[in-house]
Protein backbone atom coordinates (compact mmCIF):
# COMPACT_ATOMS: atom_id res chain seq x y z
CA UNK A 1 0.00 0.00 0.00
CA UNK A 2 2.83 2.38 0.92
CA UNK A 3 6.32 1.81 -0.45
CA UNK A 4 9.16 4.02 0.70
CA UNK A 5 12.32 3.48 -1.35
CA UNK A 6 15.58 4.83 0.06
CA UNK A 7 14.12 8.23 0.84
CA UNK A 8 16.17 11.23 1.90
CA UNK A 9 14.52 14.46 2.88
CA UNK A 10 16.06 17.83 3.70
CA UNK A 11 13.95 20.77 4.85
CA UNK A 12 14.57 24.17 3.19
CA UNK A 13 16.26 25.22 6.46
CA UNK A 14 18.94 22.60 5.75
CA UNK A 15 17.79 20.14 8.41
CA UNK A 16 18.25 16.61 7.11
CA UNK A 17 15.19 14.86 8.56
CA UNK A 18 15.29 11.54 6.68
CA UNK A 19 18.51 9.77 5.79
CA UNK A 20 17.87 6.75 3.61
CA UNK A 21 14.56 5.32 4.80
CA UNK A 22 13.05 2.22 3.18
CA UNK A 23 9.77 0.80 4.36
CA UNK A 24 6.90 -1.30 3.03
CA UNK A 25 3.46 -1.09 4.56
CA UNK A 26 1.10 -3.74 3.24
CA UNK A 27 -2.61 -3.28 2.64
CA UNK A 28 -4.51 -3.79 5.90
CA UNK A 29 -1.52 -3.48 8.22
CA UNK A 30 -1.50 -1.63 11.53
CA UNK A 31 1.80 0.15 12.08
CA UNK A 32 3.04 2.39 14.88
CA UNK A 33 5.91 4.69 14.02
CA UNK A 34 7.77 5.49 17.21
CA UNK A 35 10.85 7.40 18.31
CA UNK A 36 11.97 10.51 20.14
CA UNK A 37 10.84 14.02 19.25
CA UNK A 38 12.81 15.05 16.18
CA UNK A 39 13.53 11.48 15.05
CA UNK A 40 11.76 12.09 11.72
CA UNK A 41 8.46 10.32 12.38
CA UNK A 42 6.14 13.08 11.18
CA UNK A 43 8.42 13.92 8.24
CA UNK A 44 8.18 10.29 7.16
CA UNK A 45 4.40 10.00 7.28
CA UNK A 46 3.98 13.31 5.48
CA UNK A 47 5.71 11.58 2.55
CA UNK A 48 2.90 9.00 2.44
CA UNK A 49 0.26 11.43 1.19
CA UNK A 50 2.59 13.74 -0.70
CA UNK A 51 2.48 16.63 1.77
CA UNK A 52 6.27 16.39 1.51
CA UNK A 53 8.08 14.94 -1.49
CA UNK A 54 11.40 13.12 -1.18
CA UNK A 55 14.60 15.07 -1.83
CA UNK A 56 16.00 11.76 -3.06
CA UNK A 57 14.34 8.37 -3.49
CA UNK A 58 10.69 7.58 -4.13
CA UNK A 59 7.41 6.97 -2.34
CA UNK A 60 4.57 4.94 -3.87
CA UNK A 61 1.09 5.25 -2.38
CA UNK A 62 -1.22 2.50 -3.65
CA UNK A 63 1.19 1.98 -6.54
CA UNK A 64 1.39 5.64 -7.59
CA UNK A 65 4.52 7.75 -7.13
CA UNK A 66 3.73 10.75 -4.92
CA UNK A 67 5.72 12.92 -7.33
CA UNK A 68 3.15 12.43 -10.08
CA UNK A 69 -0.09 13.31 -8.31
CA UNK A 70 -1.44 16.20 -6.26
CA UNK A 71 -1.98 16.06 -2.51
CA UNK A 72 -5.72 16.45 -3.16
CA UNK A 73 -5.77 13.27 -5.29
CA UNK A 74 -3.71 11.35 -2.76
CA UNK A 75 -5.85 12.56 0.15
CA UNK A 76 -8.83 10.59 -1.15
CA UNK A 77 -6.82 7.42 -0.50
CA UNK A 78 -4.52 8.47 2.29
CA UNK A 79 -6.23 10.46 5.07
CA UNK A 80 -4.04 12.41 7.45
CA UNK A 81 -5.08 13.48 10.94
CA UNK A 82 -2.75 16.16 12.27
CA UNK A 83 -1.14 16.20 15.68
CA UNK A 84 -2.49 19.63 16.54
CA UNK A 85 -6.20 19.78 15.63
CA UNK A 86 -5.99 23.57 15.48
CA UNK A 87 -3.92 23.19 12.30
CA UNK A 88 -6.86 21.44 10.71
CA UNK A 89 -10.11 22.87 12.11
CA UNK A 90 -11.63 26.11 10.87
CA UNK A 91 -15.41 25.77 10.43
CA UNK A 92 -18.11 27.33 12.57
CA UNK A 93 -19.73 24.10 13.62
CA UNK A 94 -18.53 20.55 14.08
CA UNK A 95 -21.01 19.41 11.45
CA UNK A 96 -19.67 21.84 8.83
CA UNK A 97 -16.14 20.84 9.68
CA UNK A 98 -16.86 17.20 8.92
CA UNK A 99 -18.87 18.07 5.80
CA UNK A 100 -16.15 20.24 4.29
CA UNK A 101 -13.90 17.60 2.71
CA UNK A 102 -16.88 15.46 1.68
CA UNK A 103 -18.29 18.40 -0.23
CA UNK A 104 -14.90 18.98 -1.90
CA UNK A 105 -14.74 15.35 -2.93
CA UNK A 106 -18.16 15.80 -4.53
CA UNK A 107 -20.30 13.53 -2.36
CA UNK A 108 -24.06 13.92 -2.86
CA UNK A 109 -25.91 15.81 -0.07
CA UNK A 110 -27.81 12.72 1.14
CA UNK A 111 -24.66 10.59 1.29
CA UNK A 112 -22.85 13.47 2.93
CA UNK A 113 -25.49 13.81 5.66
CA UNK A 114 -25.41 10.09 6.35
CA UNK A 115 -21.64 10.03 6.55
CA UNK A 116 -21.48 13.03 8.86
CA UNK A 117 -24.02 11.47 11.22
CA UNK A 118 -22.09 8.20 11.12
CA UNK A 119 -18.77 9.90 11.91
CA UNK A 120 -20.25 12.03 14.73
CA UNK A 121 -21.78 8.97 16.28
CA UNK A 122 -18.61 6.91 15.90
CA UNK A 123 -16.53 9.40 17.85
CA UNK A 124 -19.15 10.35 20.43
CA UNK A 125 -19.60 13.88 19.08
CA UNK A 126 -23.30 13.85 18.26
CA UNK A 127 -24.20 16.30 21.04
CA UNK A 128 -21.69 18.80 19.59
CA UNK A 129 -23.09 18.74 16.04
CA UNK A 130 -23.97 22.45 16.15
CA UNK A 131 -21.15 23.55 18.45
CA UNK A 132 -18.13 25.54 17.31
CA UNK A 133 -15.02 23.31 17.35
CA UNK A 134 -13.21 26.09 19.21
CA UNK A 135 -15.60 25.81 22.16
CA UNK A 136 -14.54 22.19 22.68
CA UNK A 137 -11.73 20.84 24.84
CA UNK A 138 -8.40 19.79 23.29
CA UNK A 139 -9.31 16.11 23.39
CA UNK A 140 -12.70 16.74 21.81
CA UNK A 141 -11.19 18.88 19.02
CA UNK A 142 -8.87 16.01 18.28
CA UNK A 143 -11.84 13.72 17.81
CA UNK A 144 -13.47 16.23 15.46
CA UNK A 145 -10.31 16.21 13.33
CA UNK A 146 -10.37 12.41 13.25
CA UNK A 147 -14.09 12.31 12.41
CA UNK A 148 -13.59 14.72 9.51
CA UNK A 149 -11.00 12.41 7.90
CA UNK A 150 -12.77 9.11 8.57
CA UNK A 151 -15.95 10.52 7.05
CA UNK A 152 -14.58 10.18 3.50
CA UNK A 153 -13.43 6.63 4.13
CA UNK A 154 -9.81 6.70 2.90
CA UNK A 155 -7.96 3.39 2.41
CA UNK A 156 -5.09 4.46 4.61
CA UNK A 157 -5.53 6.49 7.78
CA UNK A 158 -2.52 8.23 9.26
CA UNK A 159 -2.90 9.48 12.80
CA UNK A 160 -0.17 11.79 14.07
CA UNK A 161 -0.03 11.46 17.88
CA UNK A 162 -3.68 10.44 18.27
CA UNK A 163 -3.55 9.94 22.04
CA UNK A 164 -2.31 13.42 22.98
CA UNK A 165 -4.83 15.16 25.23
CA UNK A 166 -7.05 12.05 25.31
CA UNK A 167 -8.04 10.62 28.66
CA UNK A 168 -7.86 6.94 29.43
CA UNK A 169 -11.41 6.17 28.40
CA UNK A 170 -11.03 8.01 25.10
CA UNK A 171 -7.79 6.14 24.49
CA UNK A 172 -9.57 2.86 25.07
CA UNK A 173 -12.32 3.90 22.66
CA UNK A 174 -9.65 4.98 20.17
CA UNK A 175 -7.86 1.65 20.57
CA UNK A 176 -11.01 -0.40 19.94
CA UNK A 177 -11.81 1.90 17.11
CA UNK A 178 -8.42 1.46 15.41
CA UNK A 179 -8.60 -2.30 15.88
CA UNK A 180 -12.05 -2.24 14.29
CA UNK A 181 -10.96 -0.06 11.35
CA UNK A 182 -8.02 -2.35 10.86
CA UNK A 183 -10.21 -5.48 11.02
CA UNK A 184 -12.36 -3.96 8.27
CA UNK A 185 -9.27 -3.92 6.10
CA UNK A 186 -8.12 -0.35 6.50
CA UNK A 187 -4.42 0.35 6.69
CA UNK A 188 -3.73 2.29 9.87
CA UNK A 189 -0.50 4.15 10.60
CA UNK A 190 -0.06 5.92 13.91
CA UNK A 191 2.81 8.16 14.90
CA UNK A 192 3.19 8.09 18.65
CA UNK A 193 5.48 8.06 21.63
CA UNK A 194 2.77 6.71 23.90
CA UNK A 195 4.38 3.35 24.78
CA UNK A 196 1.53 2.26 27.04
CA UNK A 197 -0.93 2.77 24.21
CA UNK A 198 1.26 0.78 21.81
CA UNK A 199 1.63 -1.94 24.46
CA UNK A 200 -2.16 -2.26 24.55
CA UNK A 201 -2.62 -2.25 20.76
CA UNK A 202 0.34 -4.47 19.85
CA UNK A 203 0.86 -3.27 16.27
CA UNK A 204 3.95 -3.63 14.08
CA UNK A 205 6.42 -1.08 15.44
CA UNK A 206 8.79 0.91 13.25
CA UNK A 207 11.28 2.66 15.49
CA UNK A 208 13.13 5.75 14.26
CA UNK A 209 16.14 7.66 15.54
CA UNK A 210 17.95 10.52 13.85
CA UNK A 211 16.21 10.23 10.52
CA UNK A 212 16.66 6.48 10.15
CA UNK A 213 14.75 3.32 10.97
CA UNK A 214 16.61 1.53 13.77
CA UNK A 215 14.19 -1.35 14.38
CA UNK A 216 11.10 -2.86 12.78
CA UNK A 217 9.05 -5.73 14.18
CA UNK A 218 6.21 -6.66 16.50
CA UNK A 219 5.55 -4.42 19.49
CA UNK A 220 6.49 -6.99 22.06
CA UNK A 221 9.94 -7.62 20.64
CA UNK A 222 10.80 -3.95 20.09
CA UNK A 223 9.46 -2.49 23.35
CA UNK A 224 11.10 -5.09 25.58
CA UNK A 225 14.56 -5.00 24.00
CA UNK A 226 16.71 -2.85 26.32
CA UNK A 227 19.37 -2.10 23.65
CA UNK A 228 16.85 -1.00 21.04
CA UNK A 229 14.80 1.16 23.42
CA UNK A 230 17.95 2.81 24.74
CA UNK A 231 19.23 3.54 21.23
CA UNK A 232 15.96 5.22 20.25
CA UNK A 233 15.60 6.93 23.66
CA UNK A 234 12.19 5.49 24.40
CA UNK A 235 10.99 4.24 27.77
CA UNK A 236 9.69 0.67 28.04
CA UNK A 237 6.14 0.10 29.34
CA UNK A 238 5.75 0.09 33.14
CA UNK A 239 4.95 -3.64 33.14
CA UNK A 240 8.14 -4.41 31.16
CA UNK A 241 10.23 -2.38 33.59
CA UNK A 242 8.68 -4.24 36.50
CA UNK A 243 9.51 -7.63 34.98
CA UNK A 244 13.08 -6.47 34.33
CA UNK A 245 13.37 -5.91 38.07
CA UNK A 246 12.30 -9.51 38.70
CA UNK A 247 14.40 -11.24 36.03
CA UNK A 248 16.53 -13.06 38.63
CA UNK A 249 13.43 -15.00 39.80
CA UNK A 250 13.27 -16.71 36.42
CA UNK A 251 10.31 -14.68 35.14
CA UNK A 252 10.20 -13.68 31.46
CA UNK A 253 11.33 -10.15 30.55
CA UNK A 254 9.39 -9.72 27.32
CA UNK A 255 6.01 -8.78 28.79
CA UNK A 256 4.19 -5.57 27.79
CA UNK A 257 0.57 -6.26 28.63
CA UNK A 258 -1.15 -6.26 32.05
CA UNK A 259 -3.36 -9.29 31.40
CA UNK A 260 -0.36 -11.31 30.26
CA UNK A 261 1.52 -10.16 33.37
CA UNK A 262 -1.31 -11.36 35.60
CA UNK A 263 -1.34 -14.75 33.91
CA UNK A 264 2.42 -15.21 34.30
CA UNK A 265 2.38 -14.28 37.99
CA UNK A 266 -0.57 -16.54 38.78
CA UNK A 267 1.14 -19.44 37.01
CA UNK A 268 4.38 -18.77 38.86
CA UNK A 269 2.57 -18.78 42.22
CA UNK A 270 0.70 -21.97 41.35
CA UNK A 271 3.90 -23.71 40.25
CA UNK A 272 5.73 -22.74 43.42
CA UNK A 273 2.87 -23.93 45.66
CA UNK A 274 2.81 -27.28 43.82
CA UNK A 275 6.55 -27.51 44.33
CA UNK A 276 6.14 -26.97 48.05
CA UNK A 277 3.61 -29.80 48.30
CA UNK B 1 -1.62 26.25 55.83
CA UNK B 2 -4.12 26.31 53.02
CA UNK B 3 -2.92 28.16 49.92
CA UNK B 4 -5.99 27.47 47.81
CA UNK B 5 -9.45 27.10 49.23
CA UNK B 6 -12.71 26.80 47.35
CA UNK B 7 -16.23 26.42 48.68
CA UNK B 8 -19.10 25.29 46.45
CA UNK B 9 -17.42 26.81 43.42
CA UNK B 10 -19.72 26.62 40.39
CA UNK B 11 -19.06 28.20 37.01
CA UNK B 12 -20.92 28.35 33.70
CA UNK B 13 -19.24 29.73 30.55
CA UNK B 14 -21.07 32.49 28.69
CA UNK B 15 -23.67 30.82 26.49
CA UNK B 16 -23.14 27.49 28.28
CA UNK B 17 -26.22 25.46 29.10
CA UNK B 18 -24.79 23.75 32.18
CA UNK B 19 -21.98 24.51 34.63
CA UNK B 20 -18.48 23.33 33.68
CA UNK B 21 -17.60 22.94 37.35
CA UNK B 22 -20.17 22.30 40.05
CA UNK B 23 -19.99 22.68 43.83
CA UNK B 24 -16.22 22.25 43.95
CA UNK B 25 -14.96 22.45 47.52
CA UNK B 26 -11.31 21.72 48.08
CA UNK B 27 -8.25 22.71 50.08
CA UNK B 28 -4.69 22.68 48.78
CA UNK B 29 -1.94 23.12 51.38
CA UNK B 30 1.15 25.26 50.83
CA UNK B 31 4.00 23.22 49.33
CA UNK B 32 1.87 20.33 48.09
CA UNK B 33 2.40 18.58 44.75
CA UNK B 34 -1.15 18.02 43.53
CA UNK B 35 -2.22 16.03 40.49
CA UNK B 36 -5.55 17.10 39.06
CA UNK B 37 -7.00 14.58 36.66
CA UNK B 38 -10.23 13.23 35.22
CA UNK B 39 -11.82 12.42 31.87
CA UNK B 40 -11.49 14.85 28.98
CA UNK B 41 -13.96 17.73 29.37
CA UNK B 42 -14.40 17.12 33.13
CA UNK B 43 -13.56 20.72 34.07
CA UNK B 44 -9.84 20.52 34.94
CA UNK B 45 -8.78 23.44 32.78
CA UNK B 46 -11.81 25.47 33.87
CA UNK B 47 -10.90 24.98 37.52
CA UNK B 48 -7.31 26.12 36.83
CA UNK B 49 -8.67 29.22 35.08
CA UNK B 50 -10.56 30.03 38.27
CA UNK B 51 -7.42 29.67 40.38
CA UNK B 52 -5.53 32.36 38.47
CA UNK B 53 -8.49 34.68 37.95
CA UNK B 54 -8.89 34.22 34.18
CA UNK B 55 -12.34 33.26 35.40
CA UNK B 56 -14.13 35.64 36.12
CA UNK B 57 -11.88 38.50 34.97
CA UNK B 58 -11.27 37.37 31.37
CA UNK B 59 -14.04 34.83 30.77
CA UNK B 60 -17.35 36.35 31.83
CA UNK B 61 -20.10 33.81 32.51
CA UNK B 62 -21.49 33.00 35.91
CA UNK B 63 -19.29 32.24 38.93
CA UNK B 64 -20.78 31.26 42.27
CA UNK B 65 -19.23 30.13 45.54
CA UNK B 66 -16.03 31.13 47.34
CA UNK B 67 -12.45 31.10 46.10
CA UNK B 68 -9.33 32.19 47.97
CA UNK B 69 -5.86 31.83 46.44
CA UNK B 70 -2.69 32.79 48.33
CA UNK B 71 -4.81 34.72 50.81
CA UNK B 72 -6.60 36.74 48.12
CA UNK B 73 -10.25 36.57 47.19
CA UNK B 74 -9.83 36.04 43.43
CA UNK B 75 -12.99 37.92 42.55
CA UNK B 76 -11.63 41.12 44.10
CA UNK B 77 -8.16 41.04 42.51
CA UNK B 78 -7.32 41.62 38.82
CA UNK B 79 -5.37 39.03 36.77
CA UNK B 80 -2.05 40.93 36.93
CA UNK B 81 -2.14 40.78 40.72
CA UNK B 82 -3.04 37.09 40.74
CA UNK B 83 -0.28 36.39 38.18
CA UNK B 84 2.37 37.35 40.71
CA UNK B 85 1.13 34.63 43.04
CA UNK B 86 -0.04 31.91 40.71
CA UNK B 87 1.51 31.10 37.32
CA UNK B 88 0.07 28.97 34.55
CA UNK B 89 2.12 26.87 32.11
CA UNK B 90 0.14 25.83 29.06
CA UNK B 91 -0.02 22.46 27.36
CA UNK B 92 1.56 23.71 24.17
CA UNK B 93 4.51 26.09 24.69
CA UNK B 94 4.00 27.42 21.15
CA UNK B 95 0.87 29.16 22.45
CA UNK B 96 2.87 30.97 25.09
CA UNK B 97 6.27 31.89 23.59
CA UNK B 98 6.65 34.74 21.12
CA UNK B 99 9.88 36.74 21.67
CA UNK B 100 12.97 36.58 19.47
CA UNK B 101 15.20 35.21 22.22
CA UNK B 102 14.68 32.99 25.22
CA UNK B 103 16.02 35.71 27.50
CA UNK B 104 13.52 38.27 26.20
CA UNK B 105 10.64 35.85 26.59
CA UNK B 106 11.56 35.15 30.20
CA UNK B 107 11.96 38.89 30.90
CA UNK B 108 8.62 39.85 29.35
CA UNK B 109 6.40 39.24 32.38
CA UNK B 110 8.89 41.07 34.60
CA UNK B 111 8.93 44.09 32.28
CA UNK B 112 5.18 44.24 32.62
CA UNK B 113 5.53 44.33 36.38
CA UNK B 114 7.84 47.32 35.96
CA UNK B 115 10.70 45.79 37.94
CA UNK B 116 14.08 47.60 38.04
CA UNK B 117 16.59 46.36 35.46
CA UNK B 118 19.06 44.66 37.80
CA UNK B 119 16.26 42.83 39.62
CA UNK B 120 14.99 41.66 36.25
CA UNK B 121 18.43 40.37 35.18
CA UNK B 122 18.80 38.56 38.47
CA UNK B 123 15.46 36.84 38.15
CA UNK B 124 15.98 35.87 34.50
CA UNK B 125 19.38 34.31 35.36
CA UNK B 126 17.84 32.44 38.26
CA UNK B 127 14.85 31.13 36.29
CA UNK B 128 17.08 29.94 33.42
CA UNK B 129 19.37 28.22 35.87
CA UNK B 130 16.53 26.50 37.76
CA UNK B 131 15.11 25.08 34.53
CA UNK B 132 18.53 24.10 33.17
CA UNK B 133 18.48 26.22 30.01
CA UNK B 134 21.16 28.89 30.65
CA UNK B 135 22.97 27.91 27.46
CA UNK B 136 19.83 28.62 25.42
CA UNK B 137 19.39 32.24 26.53
CA UNK B 138 20.25 33.83 23.17
CA UNK B 139 18.44 31.25 21.06
CA UNK B 140 15.10 31.87 19.34
CA UNK B 141 12.35 29.93 21.16
CA UNK B 142 10.69 28.74 17.93
CA UNK B 143 13.92 27.00 16.86
CA UNK B 144 14.09 24.87 20.01
CA UNK B 145 12.80 21.33 20.53
CA UNK B 146 9.44 20.79 22.22
CA UNK B 147 11.07 19.86 25.52
CA UNK B 148 13.34 22.90 25.47
CA UNK B 149 10.40 25.15 24.61
CA UNK B 150 8.45 23.79 27.54
CA UNK B 151 11.37 24.61 29.84
CA UNK B 152 11.41 28.15 28.48
CA UNK B 153 7.67 28.41 29.18
CA UNK B 154 8.28 27.18 32.73
CA UNK B 155 11.14 29.69 33.18
CA UNK B 156 8.87 32.54 32.04
CA UNK B 157 6.36 31.70 34.74
CA UNK B 158 8.97 30.90 37.36
CA UNK B 159 10.65 34.30 36.90
CA UNK B 160 7.51 35.89 38.33
CA UNK B 161 8.31 33.98 41.53
CA UNK B 162 4.80 32.74 42.11
CA UNK B 163 3.80 30.80 45.25
CA UNK B 164 1.78 28.41 43.11
CA UNK B 165 2.44 27.01 39.65
CA UNK B 166 -0.24 25.32 37.58
CA UNK B 167 0.87 23.04 34.73
CA UNK B 168 -1.87 22.14 32.27
CA UNK B 169 -0.72 18.85 30.69
CA UNK B 170 2.78 20.25 30.21
CA UNK B 171 4.25 17.11 28.65
CA UNK B 172 1.62 15.92 26.24
CA UNK B 173 3.63 17.01 23.19
CA UNK B 174 6.82 15.40 24.50
CA UNK B 175 8.23 11.90 24.22
CA UNK B 176 8.45 9.88 27.46
CA UNK B 177 12.07 10.84 28.20
CA UNK B 178 11.37 14.51 27.52
CA UNK B 179 8.29 14.24 29.74
CA UNK B 180 10.27 12.67 32.54
CA UNK B 181 12.80 15.52 32.42
CA UNK B 182 10.03 18.12 32.66
CA UNK B 183 8.46 16.29 35.62
CA UNK B 184 11.86 16.34 37.30
CA UNK B 185 12.20 20.10 36.77
CA UNK B 186 8.71 20.56 38.25
CA UNK B 187 9.55 18.27 41.16
CA UNK B 188 12.68 20.32 41.94
CA UNK B 189 10.71 23.56 41.98
CA UNK B 190 8.37 21.90 44.44
CA UNK B 191 10.93 20.22 46.70
CA UNK B 192 13.73 22.82 46.64
CA UNK B 193 11.82 26.08 46.35
CA UNK B 194 8.62 24.99 48.06
CA UNK B 195 6.46 26.10 45.13
CA UNK B 196 2.97 24.63 45.41
CA UNK B 197 2.45 22.59 42.24
CA UNK B 198 -0.84 21.75 40.58
CA UNK B 199 -0.27 19.38 37.70
CA UNK B 200 -3.10 18.60 35.31
CA UNK B 201 -2.14 15.27 33.81
CA UNK B 202 -3.46 12.15 32.12
CA UNK B 203 -0.15 10.30 32.03
CA UNK B 204 -0.25 8.99 35.57
CA UNK B 205 2.22 6.19 34.79
CA UNK B 206 4.91 8.84 34.57
CA UNK B 207 3.72 11.48 37.01
CA UNK B 208 2.30 9.58 39.96
CA UNK B 209 5.60 9.12 41.79
CA UNK B 210 5.97 12.84 42.46
CA UNK B 211 2.59 13.54 44.00
CA UNK B 212 1.19 13.44 47.50
CA UNK B 213 -2.33 14.59 46.73
CA UNK B 214 -4.60 13.56 43.87
CA UNK B 215 -7.89 15.19 42.92
CA UNK B 216 -10.17 13.59 40.35
CA UNK B 217 -12.95 15.51 38.65
CA UNK B 218 -15.74 13.99 36.62
CA UNK B 219 -18.47 15.97 34.89
CA UNK B 220 -17.48 19.14 36.76
CA UNK B 221 -17.58 17.61 40.23
CA UNK B 222 -14.91 16.30 42.59
CA UNK B 223 -15.31 12.52 42.79
CA UNK B 224 -12.07 11.61 44.59
CA UNK B 225 -9.69 13.70 46.66
CA UNK B 226 -6.87 12.25 48.77
CA UNK B 227 -3.64 10.24 48.89
CA UNK B 228 -2.49 8.78 45.55
CA UNK B 229 -2.41 5.14 46.69
CA UNK B 230 -5.98 5.24 47.98
CA UNK B 231 -7.22 7.04 44.91
CA UNK B 232 -5.53 4.86 42.31
CA UNK B 233 -6.65 1.73 44.08
CA UNK B 234 -10.29 2.77 44.27
CA UNK B 235 -12.78 1.23 41.87
CA UNK B 236 -14.29 4.65 41.21
CA UNK B 237 -11.10 5.90 39.53
CA UNK B 238 -11.11 2.99 37.13
CA UNK B 239 -14.83 3.12 36.45
CA UNK B 240 -14.87 6.78 35.48
CA UNK B 241 -12.02 6.02 33.10
CA UNK B 242 -8.98 7.51 34.83
CA UNK B 243 -5.81 5.87 33.51
CA UNK B 244 -4.42 4.48 36.74
CA UNK B 245 -0.77 3.34 36.57
CA UNK B 246 -0.37 -0.14 35.02
CA UNK B 247 1.46 -1.35 38.14
CA UNK B 248 -1.57 -0.45 40.26
CA UNK B 249 -3.92 -2.08 37.77
CA UNK B 250 -1.92 -5.33 37.85
CA UNK B 251 -2.13 -5.27 41.65
CA UNK B 252 -5.91 -4.94 41.49
CA UNK B 253 -6.19 -7.78 39.00
CA UNK B 254 -4.09 -10.08 41.18
CA UNK B 255 -6.26 -9.23 44.19
CA UNK B 256 -9.39 -10.00 42.20
CA UNK B 257 -7.83 -13.44 41.67
CA UNK B 258 -7.58 -14.00 45.40
CA UNK B 259 -3.88 -13.19 45.84
CA UNK B 260 -3.29 -11.52 49.21
CA UNK B 261 -1.19 -8.41 48.74
CA UNK B 262 0.25 -5.68 50.94
CA UNK B 263 0.58 -2.02 49.94
CA UNK B 264 -0.36 -0.44 46.62
CA UNK B 265 2.37 0.16 44.02
CA UNK B 266 2.18 3.15 41.69
CA UNK B 267 5.56 2.69 39.95
CA UNK B 268 7.39 -0.24 38.33
CA UNK B 269 10.16 -0.27 40.98
CA UNK B 270 7.65 -0.39 43.78
CA UNK B 271 5.65 -3.11 42.04
CA UNK B 272 8.79 -5.21 41.50
CA UNK B 273 9.73 -4.84 45.16
CA UNK B 274 6.27 -5.75 46.49
CA UNK B 275 5.83 -8.58 44.03
CA UNK B 276 9.21 -10.06 44.95
CA UNK B 277 7.98 -10.52 48.52
CA UNK B 278 4.84 -12.30 47.30
CA UNK B 279 6.69 -14.54 44.86
CA UNK B 280 9.35 -15.56 47.35
CA UNK B 281 6.92 -16.26 50.20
Amino acid sequence: MIEVKDVYFTYPTGVEALKGVSLNIRNGEFVAIMGQNGAGKTTLVKQFNGLLKPTKGEVLADGVSTRNVSVAQLARKVGFVFQNPDHQLFSETVEEEISFALRNFGFRETTLKRRVTWALNLLGLTEYRKTSPFMLSGGERKRVALASVLAWNPKVVILDEPTIGQDHRQKEILRQFIVQLNAQGKTVVIVTHDVEFVAECSPRVVLMAQGQIVADGDAKRILTDPDITLRASIVSPQITQMFRGLADLGLPTDVIDVSEAKKIILEYLEASSVERL
Amino acid sequence: MAIIETKNLTYTYPGGTKPSIRDVSLTIEKGEFVILTGPSGCGKTTLCRCFNGLIPHFYSGQLKGELTVAGLKVIEHPIYEMAQRIGLVFQNPENQLFALSVEKDVAFGLENLGLPRDEMTKRVDWALQMTGIEELRQRAPHELSGGQQQRVAIACVLAMQPDIMVFDEPTSFLDPLGAQKIFEVINELNKKLGVTVILVEHRLDLASKYTDHVIILDDGKIVLNGKPKEIFNSQTARLIGVGIPKATRLWQMLQENGIKLEGVPTSSDEAARLLREVLKA
